[in-house]
């Protein structure tokens, strides 16, 4: 009780210090504010196929159901943030290049994020056997993670040449951090790495809960 | 254990060699994947008309005509034994190492009796002169391992859901991204004439996808084959 009220207090400072405390960009105005929230919610998309990943081997190791919700919980969380991500991202491509979608290289990772998590959860919609789902579920995410390194490769030396003024704007923020920007960042960062956590283990709750309850009514 | 691995291999072959027997006896999926790939070259042709294509969009219409192609077919190889209720015996006869290999040889077969049909059809209707036809190959070779071990785990993972059909696109396709671009830009080279130097980097990419791709077939084919 005591830490969701605190998370609920910390995320509203930092959506009031995202918009109030750090002065406005040079060359993009306000406009850069979105980092804020894009930065945090992608890196949330991506740890939650980590988590994903790292329950799929532990349910194959020990065949423990429990193991394989969690992971279906934090790949359906990862496809929530992961459209987040994509929506932020895509107001700041439209503000500063112009156009909503353009193939840059994070975008197109985030693309790909996307369709993994779609194609998880569709896996798991169409199989029925709970064993079975657990375990065919638990190989695709293996596999998907395992095709990460060759599109961190590939992504962006084939589209490399479009959007120079990615990197650019990628290097400003993390090398010449004004501590303003960097505090709120950093607390932004922890808010929704919490937000996170909260969410994934209330969901877990909610699963193991209806289990329970599923078992007694039987 | 070179006796044991020799047999393994022997083993491979005949599962190989029973499937492509099936194959040919009704030849349901060679003729699912061919007709399939000619009619989408049928119609890339006569959507273009007279006008050409750009190396850069003959080479990425060249690898949507495969990929679309092997979606129709290739998940053949596991729901073929499913339907047919030979998944048990199957289970009996060979261990999980072998089935993936053999099957993995299968779908290969496949692909390349495809590519043999399709490469000089679109050749003909497409327009697009291959200046660098050894490369182009090379190209082609590397690409259909990696796309051969990655249906096949996949078609072995659809084989045990409800719908069959879709979910093969759906799941192969994230799976298969970088695997495609990397072709697509392998084989725009070829087509402009460029030599294997400057093309290495997309082979090797091809070549460790394929090598990655079936070493994690082989590690997590158990869990998706054993009840």
């Amino acid at each position: 009780m005591f830490w969701k009220l605190l998370l609920l207090v910390w995320m509203c400072g930092v959506i009031v210090a995202a918009f109030l405390l750090p002065p406005p960009q040079s060359q993009l105005g306000d406009v850069s504010r979105i980092f804020f929230f894009h930065v945090p919610v992608a890196w949330v998309a991506v740890l939650a196929f980590l988590t994903a990943f790292v329950y799929s081997i532990r349910y194959l190791r020990g065949k423990d159901l429990a193991l394989d919700a969690k992971a279906a919980v934090a790949s359906r969380l990862g496809l929530l943030f992961a459209i987040l991500a994509t929506i932020t991202g895509s107001i700041f491509a439209k503000s500063s290049w112009g156009s909503y979608w353009n193939w840059d290289p994070r975008e197109t990772s985030l693309f790909i994020l996307l369709l993994i998590y779609g194609a998880y959860l569709v896996l798991r919609s169409a199989v029925e056997p709970e064993e079975r789902r657990a375990a065919l579920s638990s190989v695709y995410a293996i596999l998907a993670f395992v095709t990460v390194p060759f599109l961190v490769f590939v992504v962006p030396r084939v589209y490399q040449s479009l959007h120079p003024t990615d990197s650019v704007i990628d290097q400003r923020f993390r090398f010449q951090m004004p501590p303003a920007i960097l505090a709120t960042f950093l607390a932004s960062l922890l808010g929704f790495t919490s937000l996170y956590v909260w969410l994934f283990k209330l969901e877990t709750r909610i699963n193991t809960l209806s289990g329970e309850l599923k078992e007694e009514s039987v | 254990m070179a006796i044991e691995s020799s047999s393994w291999a022997i083993r491979s072959a005949w599962l190989l060699a029973k499937d492509l027997k099936s194959e040919f006896r009704t030849r349901y999926a060679l003729n699912a994947i061919l007709m399939f790939a000619l009619t989408t070259l049928a119609v890339v042709s006569f959507s273009l008309g007279a006008s050409s294509l750009s190396p850069k969009m003959a080479a990425s219409l060249f690898w949507l005509v495969i990929f679309f192609s092997s979606m129709s077919g290739l998940a053949q190889v596991f729901v073929k034994e499913e339907e047919s209720r030979t998944v048990n015996l199957l289970r009996l006869v060979a261990t999980p190492g072998i089935v993936l290999c053999g099957k993995f040889l299968y779908n290969l077969a496949l692909l390349l009796i495809l590519e043999i049909v399709v490469v000089p059809v679109f050749a003909v209707l497409v327009n697009v002169p291959i200046l660098n036809l050894w490369l182009f190959l090379s190209v082609l070779l590397v690409g259909s391992l990696g796309l051969a071990s990655a249906t096949t785990i996949i078609a072995a993972i659809i084989s045990r859901a409800r719908v069959k059909g879709a979910l093969f696109a759906v799941l192969s396709f994230p799976i298969l991204l970088p695997l495609l671009i990397a072709a697509i830009d392998g084989t725009y080279l070829s087509l402009q004439g460029e030599g294997f130097s400057a093309c290495w980097s997309d082979l090797r990419l091809l070549i460790s996808y394929a090598v990655v791709m079936f070493t994690a077939s082989l590690l997590l084919f158990d869990f998706v084959w054993s009840e």
